[in-house]
Protein backbone atom coordinates (compact mmCIF):
# COMPACT_ATOMS: atom_id res chain seq x y z
CA UNK A 1 0.00 0.00 0.00
CA UNK A 2 2.32 2.65 -1.21
CA UNK A 3 -0.42 5.22 -1.54
CA UNK A 4 -1.92 5.19 1.91
CA UNK A 5 -1.29 8.92 2.13
CA UNK A 6 -3.81 9.55 -0.67
CA UNK A 7 -6.55 7.77 1.22
CA UNK A 8 -9.19 9.56 3.25
CA UNK A 9 -10.73 7.41 5.96
CA UNK A 10 -14.05 9.31 5.83
CA UNK A 11 -14.40 8.71 2.13
CA UNK A 12 -13.95 5.06 2.46
CA UNK A 13 -10.26 4.49 2.27
CA UNK A 14 -9.68 1.55 0.00
CA UNK A 15 -12.49 2.57 -2.35
CA UNK A 16 -10.75 5.81 -3.27
CA UNK A 17 -7.51 4.00 -3.60
CA UNK A 18 -9.10 1.44 -5.86
CA UNK A 19 -10.48 4.20 -8.08
CA UNK A 20 -7.22 6.08 -8.43
CA UNK A 21 -5.33 2.90 -9.16
CA UNK A 22 -7.81 2.03 -11.93
CA UNK A 23 -7.39 5.54 -13.29
CA UNK A 24 -3.67 4.98 -13.27
CA UNK A 25 -4.21 1.85 -15.26
CA UNK A 26 -6.27 3.58 -17.93
CA UNK A 27 -3.88 6.51 -18.26
CA UNK A 28 -0.95 4.15 -18.43
CA UNK A 29 -2.65 1.92 -20.99
CA UNK A 30 -3.09 4.95 -23.21
CA UNK A 31 0.46 6.12 -22.69
CA UNK A 32 2.14 2.75 -23.06
CA UNK A 33 0.35 1.98 -26.30
CA UNK A 34 1.07 5.21 -28.08
CA UNK A 35 4.80 5.52 -27.61
CA UNK A 36 6.40 7.49 -30.38
CA UNK A 37 10.12 7.12 -30.70
CA UNK A 38 12.68 9.61 -31.80
CA UNK A 39 14.97 8.28 -34.49
CA UNK A 40 18.55 8.35 -33.38
CA UNK A 41 20.34 5.87 -35.62
CA UNK A 42 24.07 6.51 -35.36
CA UNK A 43 25.65 3.41 -36.88
CA UNK A 44 24.84 -0.13 -38.00
CA UNK A 45 22.24 -0.43 -35.20
CA UNK A 46 20.34 2.21 -37.13
CA UNK A 47 19.78 -0.34 -39.89
CA UNK A 48 18.22 -2.75 -37.40
CA UNK A 49 16.21 0.14 -36.03
CA UNK A 50 14.73 0.60 -39.51
CA UNK A 51 13.76 -3.08 -39.54
CA UNK A 52 12.15 -2.58 -36.15
CA UNK A 53 9.80 -0.08 -37.76
CA UNK A 54 9.38 -2.16 -40.91
CA UNK A 55 6.62 -4.63 -41.75
CA UNK A 56 8.21 -7.78 -40.30
CA UNK A 57 8.99 -6.63 -36.74
CA UNK A 58 6.28 -4.00 -37.05
CA UNK A 59 6.62 -1.76 -34.02
CA UNK A 60 3.39 -0.11 -35.13
CA UNK A 61 1.31 -2.94 -33.66
CA UNK A 62 2.52 -1.83 -30.21
CA UNK A 63 1.66 1.76 -31.00
CA UNK A 64 5.26 2.78 -31.54
CA UNK A 65 5.68 5.07 -34.51
CA UNK A 66 8.83 6.94 -35.41
CA UNK A 67 8.96 10.69 -35.18
CA UNK A 68 11.72 12.76 -36.68
CA UNK A 69 11.37 15.56 -34.18
CA UNK A 70 12.00 15.48 -30.42
CA UNK A 71 8.92 17.60 -29.77
CA UNK A 72 6.58 14.78 -30.79
CA UNK A 73 8.56 11.90 -29.33
CA UNK A 74 7.91 10.05 -26.07
CA UNK A 75 11.13 8.13 -26.03
CA UNK A 76 14.40 7.99 -27.84
CA UNK A 77 16.14 4.93 -29.22
CA UNK A 78 19.85 5.63 -29.30
CA UNK A 79 21.17 3.13 -31.82
CA UNK A 80 24.88 3.08 -32.42
CA UNK A 81 28.24 4.44 -31.40
CA UNK A 82 28.03 7.74 -29.62
CA UNK A 83 31.03 10.02 -30.07
CA UNK A 84 31.78 12.99 -27.88
CA UNK A 85 30.95 15.30 -30.74
CA UNK A 86 27.56 13.64 -31.14
CA UNK A 87 26.96 13.47 -27.37
CA UNK A 88 26.42 17.21 -27.37
CA UNK A 89 23.68 16.84 -29.98
CA UNK A 90 22.18 13.88 -28.14
CA UNK A 91 21.90 15.93 -24.97
CA UNK A 92 20.34 18.79 -26.90
CA UNK A 93 17.72 16.54 -28.50
CA UNK A 94 16.99 14.83 -25.20
CA UNK A 95 16.44 18.19 -23.52
CA UNK A 96 14.03 19.17 -26.28
CA UNK A 97 11.76 16.19 -25.65
CA UNK A 98 8.66 16.75 -23.55
CA UNK A 99 8.24 15.01 -20.17
CA UNK A 100 7.64 12.21 -19.50
CA UNK A 101 10.49 10.94 -21.62
CA UNK A 102 12.40 7.70 -21.79
CA UNK A 103 15.55 6.43 -23.44
CA UNK A 104 16.29 3.00 -24.88
CA UNK A 105 19.96 2.31 -25.37
CA UNK A 106 20.29 -0.08 -28.28
CA UNK A 107 23.35 -2.24 -28.85
CA UNK A 108 26.75 -2.64 -27.24
CA UNK A 109 28.10 0.70 -28.41
CA UNK A 110 25.24 2.66 -26.91
CA UNK A 111 25.36 0.59 -23.74
CA UNK A 112 29.04 0.86 -22.93
CA UNK A 113 31.01 2.04 -25.94
CA UNK A 114 31.22 -1.54 -27.17
CA UNK A 115 33.96 -2.44 -29.59
CA UNK A 116 35.07 1.17 -29.86
CA UNK A 117 35.23 2.10 -26.20
CA UNK A 118 39.00 2.47 -26.21
CA UNK A 119 38.94 5.06 -28.98
CA UNK A 120 39.82 8.67 -28.28
CA UNK A 121 36.49 9.98 -29.50
CA UNK A 122 33.92 7.48 -28.25
CA UNK A 123 31.63 8.10 -25.32
CA UNK A 124 31.53 5.00 -23.10
CA UNK A 125 27.80 4.61 -23.00
CA UNK A 126 24.77 6.76 -23.58
CA UNK A 127 24.04 6.61 -19.86
CA UNK A 128 27.08 8.81 -19.29
CA UNK A 129 25.15 11.64 -20.92
CA UNK A 130 21.41 10.99 -20.51
CA UNK A 131 19.52 8.65 -18.14
CA UNK A 132 18.67 5.32 -19.78
CA UNK A 133 15.59 3.24 -18.97
CA UNK A 134 16.10 0.10 -21.03
CA UNK A 135 19.33 -1.43 -22.29
CA UNK A 136 19.07 -3.75 -25.28
CA UNK A 137 22.21 -5.91 -25.64
CA UNK A 138 23.51 -7.18 -28.95
CA UNK A 139 25.86 -6.15 -31.70
CA UNK A 140 23.58 -5.20 -33.29
CA UNK A 141 20.43 -6.49 -31.57
CA UNK A 142 17.91 -8.15 -33.83
CA UNK A 143 14.62 -6.31 -34.31
CA UNK A 144 12.98 -8.92 -32.08
CA UNK A 145 15.33 -7.92 -29.27
CA UNK A 146 14.41 -4.30 -29.72
CA UNK A 147 10.73 -5.24 -29.69
CA UNK A 148 11.40 -6.94 -26.37
CA UNK A 149 13.02 -3.72 -25.18
CA UNK A 150 9.92 -1.78 -26.19
CA UNK A 151 7.71 -4.22 -24.25
CA UNK A 152 9.93 -3.75 -21.21
CA UNK A 153 9.52 -0.02 -21.55
CA UNK A 154 5.75 -0.50 -21.71
CA UNK A 155 5.95 -2.57 -18.51
CA UNK A 156 7.87 0.24 -16.88
CA UNK A 157 5.27 2.79 -17.93
CA UNK A 158 2.42 0.56 -16.71
CA UNK A 159 4.02 0.50 -13.28
CA UNK A 160 4.14 4.28 -13.00
CA UNK A 161 1.60 6.10 -10.82
CA UNK A 162 -0.30 9.15 -11.92
CA UNK A 163 0.37 10.74 -8.53
CA UNK A 164 4.09 10.75 -9.13
CA UNK A 165 4.00 10.73 -12.90
CA UNK A 166 6.59 13.43 -13.04
CA UNK A 167 9.60 11.45 -12.14
CA UNK A 168 12.04 12.94 -9.67
CA UNK A 169 14.81 14.87 -11.37
CA UNK A 170 17.65 12.53 -11.96
CA UNK A 171 21.26 13.31 -11.50
CA UNK A 172 22.20 12.27 -14.96
CA UNK A 173 23.18 14.27 -17.93
CA UNK A 174 26.69 14.91 -16.80
CA UNK A 175 25.71 16.84 -13.70
CA UNK A 176 26.68 14.15 -11.22
CA UNK B 1 51.43 0.17 -64.97
CA UNK B 2 52.67 3.66 -64.59
CA UNK B 3 56.42 3.35 -64.62
CA UNK B 4 56.33 5.68 -67.57
CA UNK B 5 54.66 8.32 -65.45
CA UNK B 6 57.31 7.97 -62.74
CA UNK B 7 60.07 8.20 -65.33
CA UNK B 8 58.56 11.26 -66.89
CA UNK B 9 58.30 12.84 -63.46
CA UNK B 10 61.95 12.05 -62.71
CA UNK B 11 63.08 13.54 -66.00
CA UNK B 12 61.10 16.68 -65.42
CA UNK B 13 62.08 17.15 -61.76
CA UNK B 14 65.47 15.46 -61.24
CA UNK B 15 66.09 17.43 -58.04
CA UNK B 16 62.66 17.18 -56.46
CA UNK B 17 62.11 13.45 -56.98
CA UNK B 18 64.54 11.81 -54.60
CA UNK B 19 63.64 8.22 -55.29
CA UNK B 20 61.24 5.85 -56.97
CA UNK B 21 60.21 2.28 -56.57
CA UNK B 22 57.46 -0.27 -56.40
CA UNK B 23 55.56 -0.78 -53.19
CA UNK B 24 54.84 -4.16 -51.62
CA UNK B 25 51.39 -4.13 -53.16
CA UNK B 26 52.79 -3.40 -56.61
CA UNK B 27 52.04 0.32 -56.81
CA UNK B 28 54.50 2.72 -58.38
CA UNK B 29 55.81 5.14 -55.81
CA UNK B 30 57.86 8.31 -56.08
CA UNK B 31 59.52 10.07 -53.16
CA UNK B 32 59.10 13.81 -53.54
CA UNK B 33 60.67 16.69 -51.64
CA UNK B 34 58.31 18.65 -49.47
CA UNK B 35 59.11 22.04 -51.03
CA UNK B 36 58.29 20.84 -54.54
CA UNK B 37 54.96 19.12 -53.95
CA UNK B 38 52.85 21.97 -55.36
CA UNK B 39 54.94 22.20 -58.48
CA UNK B 40 55.05 18.43 -58.98
CA UNK B 41 51.30 18.05 -58.52
CA UNK B 42 50.60 20.87 -60.95
CA UNK B 43 52.77 19.11 -63.52
CA UNK B 44 51.06 15.75 -62.93
CA UNK B 45 47.67 17.36 -63.33
CA UNK B 46 48.41 19.39 -66.45
CA UNK B 47 50.88 17.35 -68.42
CA UNK B 48 49.03 16.00 -71.50
CA UNK B 49 50.65 12.56 -71.19
CA UNK B 50 49.97 12.11 -67.48
CA UNK B 51 46.68 13.95 -66.77
CA UNK B 52 46.31 12.87 -63.15
CA UNK B 53 42.93 14.53 -62.83
CA UNK B 54 41.97 12.90 -59.57
CA UNK B 55 43.53 12.55 -56.12
CA UNK B 56 41.46 9.72 -54.65
CA UNK B 57 43.20 9.78 -51.28
CA UNK B 58 45.67 11.86 -49.33
CA UNK B 59 46.72 10.68 -45.91
CA UNK B 60 49.66 10.72 -43.54
CA UNK B 61 51.79 8.35 -41.49
CA UNK B 62 53.55 8.98 -38.19
CA UNK B 63 56.95 7.24 -38.00
CA UNK B 64 57.56 8.41 -34.50
CA UNK B 65 61.23 7.60 -34.07
CA UNK B 66 62.52 8.39 -37.54
CA UNK B 67 63.39 11.63 -39.24
CA UNK B 68 61.44 13.11 -40.93
CA UNK B 69 58.75 12.00 -38.52
CA UNK B 70 55.69 12.32 -40.75
CA UNK B 71 55.05 11.23 -44.26
CA UNK B 72 52.25 12.39 -46.50
CA UNK B 73 50.86 9.90 -49.00
CA UNK B 74 49.26 11.19 -52.16
CA UNK B 75 47.38 8.65 -54.23
CA UNK B 76 46.77 9.78 -57.77
CA UNK B 77 44.64 8.49 -60.55
CA UNK B 78 44.04 9.52 -64.13
CA UNK B 79 40.56 8.85 -65.42
CA UNK B 80 41.71 9.68 -68.94
CA UNK B 81 44.78 7.43 -69.09
CA UNK B 82 43.67 4.91 -66.45
CA UNK B 83 46.94 4.87 -64.57
CA UNK B 84 47.84 5.64 -61.00
CA UNK B 85 50.87 6.52 -58.92
CA UNK B 86 51.65 7.32 -55.33
CA UNK B 87 53.74 10.18 -53.99
CA UNK B 88 55.42 10.05 -50.60
CA UNK B 89 56.51 13.29 -48.99
CA UNK B 90 58.54 13.43 -45.79
CA UNK B 91 57.47 16.11 -43.32
CA UNK B 92 59.69 17.01 -40.34
CA UNK B 93 58.15 17.42 -36.91
CA UNK B 94 59.87 20.76 -36.33
CA UNK B 95 58.15 22.43 -39.26
CA UNK B 96 55.09 20.39 -40.31
CA UNK B 97 53.92 22.65 -43.12
CA UNK B 98 53.26 21.59 -46.70
CA UNK B 99 51.86 23.55 -49.60
CA UNK B 100 48.22 22.85 -50.26
CA UNK B 101 47.09 21.08 -53.43
CA UNK B 102 43.48 22.21 -53.14
CA UNK B 103 44.11 24.63 -56.02
CA UNK B 104 44.96 21.63 -58.21
CA UNK B 105 42.37 19.12 -57.01
CA UNK B 106 39.42 20.65 -55.23
CA UNK B 107 38.68 17.31 -53.62
CA UNK B 108 41.93 17.49 -51.67
CA UNK B 109 40.23 19.94 -49.29
CA UNK B 110 38.85 17.44 -46.79
CA UNK B 111 41.88 15.13 -47.01
CA UNK B 112 44.16 17.96 -46.00
CA UNK B 113 41.81 18.94 -43.21
CA UNK B 114 41.92 15.31 -42.10
CA UNK B 115 45.73 15.34 -42.04
CA UNK B 116 45.66 18.51 -39.96
CA UNK B 117 43.08 17.05 -37.61
CA UNK B 118 44.68 13.67 -37.03
CA UNK B 119 48.41 14.36 -37.46
CA UNK B 120 48.85 18.08 -37.05
CA UNK B 121 50.33 18.72 -40.47
CA UNK B 122 49.43 22.18 -41.67
CA UNK B 123 48.81 23.09 -45.28
CA UNK B 124 49.94 26.53 -46.39
CA UNK B 125 47.30 28.26 -48.48
CA UNK B 126 44.43 25.95 -47.54
CA UNK B 127 41.12 27.82 -47.95
CA UNK B 128 39.43 26.36 -44.84
CA UNK B 129 42.03 25.05 -42.36
CA UNK B 130 39.68 23.70 -39.70
CA UNK B 131 39.59 20.26 -38.16
CA UNK B 132 37.57 17.70 -40.09
CA UNK B 133 36.40 15.07 -37.57
CA UNK B 134 37.21 16.29 -34.09
CA UNK B 135 35.56 19.27 -32.47
CA UNK B 136 37.16 22.69 -32.25
CA UNK B 137 37.80 22.35 -28.52
CA UNK B 138 39.92 19.23 -29.01
CA UNK B 139 43.57 19.68 -28.04
CA UNK B 140 46.24 17.69 -29.85
CA UNK B 141 46.10 15.28 -32.76
CA UNK B 142 44.73 11.85 -31.90
CA UNK B 143 46.49 9.69 -34.51
CA UNK B 144 49.95 10.89 -33.51
CA UNK B 145 51.80 8.04 -31.85
CA UNK B 146 52.48 10.14 -28.75
CA UNK B 147 48.81 10.92 -28.15
CA UNK B 148 47.82 9.25 -24.88
CA UNK B 149 45.82 6.04 -25.22
CA UNK B 150 43.56 7.36 -22.50
CA UNK B 151 43.38 10.85 -23.94
CA UNK B 152 39.68 11.63 -23.78
CA UNK B 153 38.30 15.10 -24.10
CA UNK B 154 34.56 14.96 -23.52
CA UNK B 155 32.68 18.13 -24.27
CA UNK B 156 30.44 17.82 -21.26
CA UNK B 157 31.20 16.39 -17.82
CA UNK B 158 30.46 12.69 -17.87
CA UNK B 159 29.13 10.60 -15.08
CA UNK B 160 31.96 8.93 -13.17
CA UNK B 161 33.45 5.77 -14.67
CA UNK B 162 35.36 3.10 -12.82
CA UNK B 163 39.07 3.20 -13.49
CA UNK B 164 39.15 -0.35 -14.88
CA UNK B 165 36.84 0.69 -17.70
CA UNK B 166 39.18 3.46 -18.82
CA UNK B 167 41.34 1.25 -20.99
CA UNK B 168 45.09 0.67 -21.17
CA UNK B 169 47.86 3.21 -20.82
CA UNK B 170 48.92 5.67 -18.17
CA UNK B 171 46.27 7.64 -16.36
CA UNK B 172 45.61 11.20 -17.31
CA UNK B 173 46.54 12.95 -20.52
Amino acid sequence: MAHRDTMDAELGGDVVFAHTSQLDKIINLARANSLHYLLFGLACCGIELMQFGGPRADADRFGAVFRATPRQADFMIVAGTLTYKMAERLKLLYDQMAEPKYVISMGSCANCGGLFQLAYSVCKGVDKVVPVDVYVPGCPPRPEALTEGLLRLQDLIMRERWKDKRRPPRTAAGKA
Amino acid sequence: MSQAAIQRLQERFPAAVTGAGVSRGGDDVALVKREAIGEVCRFLREDPELVFDMAPYITAVDYQASEPRFELIYQMYSTKKNHRIRLRVGVPESDPVVDTVTGIWKGADWYERYCWDMYGIRFAGHPDPRRLYMYEEFVGHPLRKDYSLRGRQPLMPERPVDERFRGPGPTGG
